[in-house]
């Protein structure tokens, strides 16, 4: 897929549905939509009634030729715009879109690859990475993947059942807070030694691709470097400030 | 396209007149970055400007302080659609970086440590636009922020505004650097929208 011109498009919701208590997984119909890459993103711009406007990006996951996207939205609490996709947002009714949006924080499956493929996510920064473990299930052939998802509870899991039937991407999720009933293990938080157990060694010099809250995307991408992996090798993708 | 999205109500935060079209205040400091956090040691930086007599001109981080530091206070916008209103910084203007640089090329790649690259025209360097910016809300730059020392354009987008920035390489033609490659647009004006392309 060559990268195309990006344009303002408008998007029909087909379908809404619940991820997770505060998630909300949208359907959009885009006619227009030239495709994406998975890993990609775009924009949504909302208008009120008296003409104010405001734009926010999200990730999107799905990819390829499909003018279906699919969006899974977190809601941030006291936020501008999540709360109004999360809560209000309804079936059939249009938001304007812009996009397809990124070409650096994106798979392709057609580049030839040697290298196996390392996706760690934080919270909802898994969203590009499962598109492109989703994109990786598509293809016959390809590089070994990896996914390591760092997540609150089983309850706050995005694709819990998508990631549970991916044949082609190791997975392994990481609860930080609370475990899965009987799940034999406590709740625990990533650490240096952990991420080392369940990724890709450097020596198999993997691109890796890290996506969550800045805190966490910081501390990983750090460990990856003291692991030994090379730093033009780690693509990041981070949400949120610091102070 | 004329959506209305009626039940919308919205804050109306980006109703500050200083706020350019499709973007909203916020009081924290996002951080985007393509790739792990450099270290970037204090004693081992150095900023050099290049021209195309293949004349360099260096400075380590001692000459960098003599040059004369000035506080600034300026907004900031982010392509991702979030503008910092007010930020006190504190850097050298790329004015005196430039006093003694003689060129004829009209454009500049900056290349960081960790091998990010923009793209800018020298003239949106010049005339009391641009600093190289070694303090931020009255703290050194901290690593994930671009410390020890970043580019500061704030009348661009902010990707315009490089992170641990290591030097500058004057072009004849304004050649694109990373994310203007990567679909960014070649001079991000913030009150153009020059967003994509």
């Amino acid at each position: 897929m060559t990268p195309s011109r990006v344009r303002w498009h408008l998007g029909r919701v087909l379908s809404r549905q619940f991820e997770t208590e505060a998630a909300i997984r949208l359907e959009l119909d885009v006619p227009t939509w030239p495709g994406n890459v998975a890993g990609a993103h775009l924009d949504i711009r909302l208008t009120a009634p008296d003409g104010y406007q405001a734009s926010r990006s999200y990730s999107l996951a799905s990819s390829g030729e499909s003018t279906r996207v699919v969006l899974v939205i977190q809601e941030l609490p006291g936020g501008e715009v999540s709360p109004f996709l999360v809560r209000q947002l309804a079936e059939g009714e249009e938001v304007e879109v812009q996009g397809p949006l990124g070409r650096f924080f994106v798979w392709i499956p057609a580049e030839p690859e040697q290298s196996p493929v390392q996706l760690i996510a934080g919270g909802s920064g898994v969203v590009p990475l499962f598109s492109m473990a989703s994109a990786r299930e598509r293809e016959p052939k390809g590089a070994d993947f990896r996914l390591l998802y760092s997540v609150r509870s089983p309850r706050d899991e995005f694709f819990a059942d998508e990631l549970a039937e991916l044949s082609r991407t190791i997975v392994e999720i990481v609860h930080t807070r609370e475990s899965a009933p009987g799940a034999g293990r406590p709740p625990r938080r990533l650490t240096r030694e952990a991420l080392a157990a369940s990724t890709f060694p450097a020596s198999l010099s993997p691109r890796i691709f890290v996506c969550g809250p800045t805190p966490f995307v910081e501390a990983v991408a750090g460990w990856l470097v003291e692991l030994g992996h090379d730093p033009a090798q780690i693509r990041t993708e981070r949400f949120g400030g610091s102070p | 396209m004329g959506v209305i999205n009626g039940g919308f109500g919205g804050r109306h935060g980006s109703s500050d007149p200083r706020l350019p079209p499709g973007q909203t205040h916020v009081y924290d400091w996002p951080v985007l970055s393509t790739g792990p956090t450099p270290n970037v040691d204090e004693g081992r930086w150095s900023f050099t400007i290049t021209t195309e007599d293949e004349v360099t001109h260096r400075w380590n981080w001692g000459e960098l302080q003599e040059v004369g530091v000035e506080d600034v206070v300026t907004d900031i916008h982010c392509v991702t659609h979030w503008s910092k209103l007010d930020m006190a910084w504190r850097g050298v203007p790329m004015d005196r970086l430039f006093e003694d640089v003689e060129t004829s090329y009209d454009y500049v790649m900056v290349r960081s440590y960790g091998g990010y690259t923009t793209n800018l025209p020298l003239e949106d360097l010049l005339d009391g636009q641009a600093w190289l910016a070694t303090e931020a809300e009255g703290e050194p730059l901290t690593p994930e922020h671009g410390g020890p020392a970043r580019l500061l354009v704030p009348h661009l987008y902010f990707w315009k505004s490089a992170k641990w920035v290591r030097g500058m390489e004057m072009m004849p033609s304004d050649d694109p650097g990373f994310w203007e490659q990567n679909g960014y647009h070649l001079r991000g004006d913030p009150w153009r929208e020059e967003r994509y392309w």
